[in-house]
């Protein structure tokens, strides 16, 4: 861990966190401010650029993974890869909704269901504009139930 | 053999401690089950667009603060393994009781938040994305349960100065919980 003292690795530690927390506040303001100039990026860097380097604070400073021998980073790897693998097969299937002979109805029509009924409702959320307090009525859910069925369209 | 105790060595052919060796080989099968989770979400999240005014519901207050209170039983963790480090127990087991205490807190946190959520009608069946949204953030609740837990019964030890190596392993294993988290709350929570 770096050869520090006691004292000098516990306040290490402490910095880190604070540092931990500031991104947190950037990772919460920044899309508010991306949302509010309408810069997609603002939003895609504080919210998930954020997050990456959040996360390899804590792999870093507190897992101290970079100290370990080589085995661990190659046992991490494999599985990361095999999630890669996963993504890379069944993407193109989930994020088109048609293909060269086949067309995803059910997908389709609940993007243009959902879409319609998010418009109608005024498209926004209870979340934070309630506090929790929820005084709105948007009781009833969004059920747009598409099961993703694939249906056949030249076979 | 009576009172004869297998102790967990050191494996030459990879120089670490076999638990630690165990808590990684655990750390890579979450990697698929998160990762496949997480994954998953976003690829529906990213060909769904109606998926946007569903997150607009879910509690970023809440959702923030509970980033927090994960964050910091992620420092009082490395504290932990920091003092078992230099040999003090009981401080280790102060420490990890404090942990425990972020894990209960996040959880109180949670059940507030769904119990919101499902008086307003946004239960797991309301539609896919509730679906996955009570499907990631409980699946990673079961492992805060689980972590805390184990926790319990290390700083239970480590107080009596006893298997205080444990203390490293469980403190990488919450603070992979708290990586998951890190992914999950902007998905969950910004993205909207």
């Amino acid at each position: 861990m770096g050869g520090r003292g006691y004292a000098e690795q516990k306040a290490h530690y402490i910095k880190t966190w604070g540092i931990l927390c500031g991104l947190l506040l950037v990772s919460i303001v920044g899309p508010e401010v991306g949302a509010v100039t309408g810069i997609a990026v603002i939003t895609l860097i504080t919210a998930f650029g954020v997050a990456g380097y959040k996360a390899w604070l804590v792999v870093k400073h507190f897992m101290h993974l970079t100290e370990e021998p080589p085995i661990i980073w190659y046992i991490l790897t494999v599985c990361l890869v095999f999630l890669g693998m996963f993504f890379a097969g069944v993407s193109p299937d989930v994020m088109n909704h048609e293909g060269t002979r086949w067309e995803n109805v059910a997908a389709k029509q609940a993007v243009i269901d959902g879409v319609a009924e998010g418009e109608a409702s005024g498209g926004h959320g209870h979340g934070e504009a309630h506090g929790g307090d929820h005084g709105d009525d948007h009781g009833e859910a969004h059920g747009n139930e598409h099961d993703d069925g694939h249906d056949e369209k030249g076979h | 053999m009576a009172g004869f105790k297998p102790i967990a060595n050191l494996r030459s052919a990879t120089g670490i401690s076999t638990p630690k060796l165990a808590l990684y080989w655990l750390l890579g099968s979450e990697i698929v089950i998160f990762g496949g989770i997480l994954a998953s979400y976003l690829m529906h999240r990213m060909s769904h667009d109606e998926w946007a005014f569903q997150a607009m519901h879910t509690n970023t207050m809440i959702g923030s603060i509970n980033t927090l209170v994960l964050l910091t039983s992620s420092l009082t963790a490395v504290l932990a393994h920091h003092e078992a480090e230099h040999g003090n127990g009981k401080q280790a087991a102060r420490y990890l009781y404090f942990t425990m205490g972020g894990a209960l807190l996040f959880l109180l946190f949670k059940s507030y938040e769904w119990s919101i959520e499902i008086e307003h009608g946004y239960t797991i069946t309301a539609s896919p994305f509730w679906s996955f949204y009570y499907t990631a953030a409980g699946v990673h609740a079961s492992h805060v349960i689980a972590g805390a837990i184990a926790m319990w019964f290390v700083a239970r030890d480590a107080a009596k100065g006893e298997e205080l190596h444990r203390v490293e392993i469980v403190g990488l294993y919450w603070h992979f919980v708290d990586l998951v988290w890190i992914f999950l709350f902007p998905l969950l929570y910004i993205a909207k």
